[in-house]
């Protein structure tokens, strides 16, 4: 392939014309070599003229058609010569040939365009992502850079703050030093004014004993007068009985106190135990109902539980007034988990408050004020509407139910209805009168069916017994026509029995003249139909009548 | 306000008997007792030598009269004129004499023992407690039950705890102080509040019966308690410390149930301040004539005051007292309860013109009196919720939840230049109280003077 490439781009440019000729000549005429010219449109310029023309001159067609021939054929295309004759070349192929090797060249050509154009658009790809590549590195620069800057801070930032607990940590240790210093000073200063002091009592011990030395033998107190007590008493003397007594004074005094304090703490503690009390129930009522979810449910559960258990236990301990540790704990701990509930719950409610203000609605279960507003409107509009319905329905109910005397209106429409109805029925008694008619018609043709038939019964009859006679007198001539009795005989029975059984029909319903041509009609059919078998048929053609006229009792009825 | 007129008085020694019929006042030596309403005097007595403390007895028949420097103690009574009774503790030295709470005995705390005197008892017999160190503190309980005395013996403190009734010791207990400073019963006695010096803070509660309660220590190392009061109904404690804060401790725990500040600023909104504004009076120049006469000179050189509410917030004028100097002018100098226990008056030493008033049963500053000068005292009403405030000068300010006056006190001479030393102590003894009337007895040499609101 290579070497056809080599081959073809220079020589091509130059004798395309004579290719050219030559390939016209041998359509015409494969043999003849005339030089007619005929030339095809080229897309491509006159460059290319030359370029064709330099591949195959006059000199060497020979050479040139077989080296194209050995490309064709290597290439996969049939061979450009004949097939019977070496030299001679056939035109079709190498038109084919041509022809091929032009829908190959332009389907190269728009591979190459797409391949251009595919190359075109990497490369402007490319661009792209170099371009964005270069964005995003000096991006990353920059927030290093930032990263870099920041982390510098910080460092500074914690530098300062480790200086500043230095400092700290130096003043508190400053501080704690001047407080033992302190401390030790003032220890020692107790210890020299305890010295001291002893020392001044000492002295102040010897100055007094010094100076009462001299005066003290006098008495202190000279009384001119003798003023009594109040009460008249004398002053007692002091014993181990007046000790133990004030002893007693003393603790009945501390007692009555306590006892005082305790009953003021008592009934504090009593209010206070009744407003929780209070407290826990009305939390309890402006808690919502439980429509949560199953899990809140079941911890909410026990807990309503234990709450009603509680104010059962509560309530009788108020009756008993009992208020051991257990009680007061039960109440406290109660009262603070439904505390935490309504919390909880007001919580819910400010969120939902807040989200609503917000305008962002995501959740289904909650239900924005203005559709619930809305929500409520429409209900209540239903719920009007409803009503006046049911008001309207009421009134009518009642005039309905009213008596007829009371308004023209009602009256009328009463009337109106029975008119109605009225109608209805008259045309109803119309149509069976109608009907009625029919049947009777129909019961009297068939009664007069019936006794025509009846009465040609009795002539056939007649003339059968007649017809029978003969042959009977003529059989009694004969025996040999014996055997033929049995079968008119039972002709003859059966004969009977239908005429019986169409009397009796006919006679059994006088009334119903309906049925009994009617089921005459079955019964002769019967008859006619199977002979043989007429035991068989006449229960059903019994039944069958009977039915029918039970069926037409139903509608007489 | 009715004022009458100037009598003498020395020494700051007038006094009101307790049941309000009898005024007793001393000039030098003598002992004059007046009649309340009319100022009559009723008896004279003359003593040994200069007065330096008088007090009546509680059921308003006997006077003591103490002379400190002569050692002398001596009694009168106003049923019989002619009885008298003197005490002569020698060498000994006087240092305080009181009457107990019966009426019948005398307590003279000299430097080296308290004796108990019954002089006008049947019997005389003196006992002679204890010998103690140091001055003696000596705490009645409000029904006069019991009595507790605080001693010093050997570096070591204690308390005593004595009947009245026969002056018999109940308990005798250390206290684990440094310095007991003070001793002061609950208004219910059964709970007994001693406190240590105040270089420690530390406040240490007894029962009745000697048991310590508790202890209450807020800081270490700083000065301490201040000073100390009981609700009247024995239910908070307040302790006002040197470093500007009182601490309420409650009577059922024994702990602090809340702090009160007194910062320079007041900024509270809800606190009313009231501060005191002078206005000066328009002098008629016509009206001027020389020599100018007593009342003239008096009108023109005092002046006229009222109280202003101020806006909040509020800057005290604050003073940072000496460091180096011993007993600085810093912490809650002053504490009182009002009798309703509905209020409590403070005075904080770095702000000294102001007096803070708190509403108990909201824990919370109420009302902020702001002086021209600085405080000196003031005092409740033992029946309703009125504070008496004096700053030394001429005037009294007068306070109730209603509102605030100052009531100008006719003064003459000196006194109306202003006195920086006058102490005005107020006496309001119930039976005037009911009857809406305030008696006054001001300052150094000066009169008595009777008003009625």
């Amino acid at each position: 392939m290579g070497d056809w490439k080599t081959i073809t781009v220079p020589v091509l440019s130059s004798d395309s014309k004579n290719i050219f000729h030559y390939t016209s000549e041998k359509k015409i005429s494969p043999p003849s070599m005339n030089s007619q010219v005929l030339r095809l449109p080229l897309p491509s310029s006159k460059s290319m003229h030359s370029f064709f023309s330099a591949f195959c001159t006059e000199e060497n067609i020979e050479q040139s058609i077989s080296y194209l021939n050995r490309e064709l054929t290597t290439l996969g295309f049939p061979s450009i010569y004949a097939e019977s004759k070496g030299q001679e070349l056939n035109l079709i192929s190498i038109i084919n040939c041509m022809n091929e090797l032009l829908v190959l060249q332009h389907k190269n050509l728009r591979a190459q365009e797409e391949v251009e154009m595919q190359h075109l658009k990497l490369g402007s790809d490319m661009d792209h992502l170099q371009n964005c590549y270069a964005k995003l590195k000096e991006q990353l620069e920059l927030s290093k850079r930032e990263i870099v800057g920041l982390q510098e801070r910080d460092r500074q930032l914690q530098s300062k703050n480790r200086n500043l607990h230095q400092l700290l940590k130096n003043e508190k240790d400053e501080v704690q030093k001047l407080q033992n210093i302190i401390s030790s000073r003032a220890t020692q200063y107790n210890h020299d004014m305890k010295r001291k002091e002893r020392e001044y009592n000492k002295l102040k011990e010897r100055l007094h004993q010094l100076v009462m030395n001299k005066k003290d033998k006098k008495i202190a107190m000279e009384v001119l007068n003798y003023v009594g007590r109040a009460d008249g008493k004398r002053g007692a003397w002091r014993t181990d009985k007046t000790e133990a007594r004030n002893e007693e004074e003393m603790y009945k005094v501390l007692l009555s106190d306590y006892e005082q304090r305790q009953k003021q703490l008592l009934v504090e503690n009593a209010e206070l135990k009744k407003v929780l009390q209070q407290m826990k129930k009305e939390i309890i009522l402006l808690l919502p109902p439980q429509k949560q979810k199953p899990k809140e449910r079941s911890e909410d559960g026990p807990v309503l539980s234990d709450l009603e258990e509680d104010i059962g236990e509560l309530n009788k301990e108020n009756m008993w007034e009992l208020s051991c540790e257990t009680v007061r704990e039960q109440l406290t701990n109660s009262i603070r988990k439904q505390w935490r509930m309504l919390k909880n719950h007001v919580e819910k409610l400010d969120n939902q408050v807040s989200r609503v203000h917000s305008g962002a609605l995501n959740e289904k279960d909650v239900i924005s004020r203005e559709d619930h507003e809305l929500e409520t409107e429409k209900l209540e509009l239903e719920i009007q509407q409803c009503k006046e319905m049911i008001k309207t329905q009421q009134q009518l109910l009642q005039q309905q139910l009213m008596s007829p005397c009371d308004d023209d209106t009602t009256l009328l429409l009463q009337d109106c209805y029975l008119l109605e109805e009225r109608e209805r029925l008259q045309e109803e008694w119309r149509l069976f009168r109608e009907q009625k008619k029919n049947f009777e018609k129909e019961r009297r043709s068939f009664t007069e069916a019936a006794i025509r038939l009846g009465l040609e019964r009795k002539a056939f009859e007649e003339d059968r017994g007649a017809w029978l006679k003969q042959q009977f007198l003529s059989m009694s001539t004969d025996y040999k026509h014996s055997e033929n009795v049995t079968t008119p005989s039972a002709f003859l029975g059966s004969c009977d029995q239908d005429n019986q059984l169409v009397k009796s029909t006919s006679q059994r319903k006088p009334p119903c003249m309906l049925s009994g041509p009617v089921s005459a009609e079955p019964c002769q059919t019967s008859q006619y139909i199977t002979r043989n078998s007429a035991a068989s048929k006449k229960p059903a053609g019994d039944s069958k009548p009977n039915q029918w006229v039970e069926s037409d009792k139903e509608e007489t009825k | 306000m009715s004022f009458s007129e100037l009598f003498k008085l020395s020494g700051l020694l007038g006094r009101f008997s307790p049941d309000g019929k009898c005024l007793a006042s001393c000039v030098q030596y003598r002992l004059v007792v007046r009649d309340a309403s009319t100022l009559q005097i009723l008896q004279l007595y003359t003593c040994l030598d200069q007065i330096q403390y008088i007090e009546w007895s509680s059921d308003s028949l006997f006077i003591l009269c103490a002379m400190y420097k002569r050692g002398v103690v001596q009694v009168w009574s106003l049923e019989q004129p002619d009885w008298h009774c003197k005490i002569d503790e020698g060498s000994a030295g006087l240092v305080a004499s009181c009457w107990s709470p019966d009426g019948r005995h005398i307590l003279n705390t000299t430097e080296f023992h308290v004796s108990v005197n019954s002089s006008v008892l049947f019997s005389l017999f003196s006992l002679s407690l204890m010998n103690l160190g140091s001055l003696a503190g000596i705490a009645f309980t409000k029904d006069g039950r019991y009595m507790a005395v605080a001693e010093r013996r050997d570096c070591k403190d204690f308390v005593s705890i004595f009947v009245c009734s026969d002056w018999q010791l109940l308990r005798h207990f250390d206290t684990e102080t440094q310095d007991l400073f003070g001793i002061e019963w609950a208004p219910n006695g059964c709970v007994l509040a001693a406190w240590d010096t105040c270089l420690e803070y530390k406040i240490l509660l007894y029962s009745l019966d000697g048991r310590l309660l508790s202890t209450y220590r807020a800081y270490e190392w700083s000065l301490g308690i201040k000073s100390i009061a009981w609700s009247p109904s024995s239910q908070f404690l307040a302790i006002g410390s040197y470093d500007e804060k009182v601490r309420i401790l409650n009577h059922v725990t024994w702990k602090k149930i809340t702090e009160f500040e007194h910062p320079a600023t007041v900024a509270s909104s809800k606190t009313i301040v009231y501060k005191e504004v002078e206005k000066s009076p328009s002098v008629e120049t016509e009206r001027l004539s020389f020599p100018p006469t007593r009342a003239l000179a008096s009108s023109l050189f005092s002046t006229q005051s009222k109280y202003d509410v101020s806006q909040v917030p509020v800057s005290l004028q604050h003073i940072k007292p000496v460091t180096d100097r011993a007993n600085p002018k810093m912490g809650i100098g002053m504490l009182a309860f009002s009798p309703d226990n509905c209020f409590l008056a403070t005075k904080n030493d770095n702000i000294p013109n102001a007096v803070w008033i708190w509403d108990i049963q909201k824990l919370k500053l109420f009302v902020v009196l702001e002086q021209l000068c600085a405080v000196q005292s003031f005092q409740w009403d033992p029946r309703q919720p009125r504070l008496a405030v004096c700053t030394g000068n001429s005037k009294v300010y007068l306070w109730s939840p209603a509102g605030c006056v100052s009531v100008q006190v006719p003064m003459e001479g000196k006194a109306a230049a202003g006195t920086s030393q006058a102490i005005i102590s107020f006496l309001f003894p119930k039976y005037f109280s009911t009857c809406k009337s305030v008696r006054a007895l001001s300052c150094k040499w000066l009169g008595c003077f009777l008003g009625a609101l």
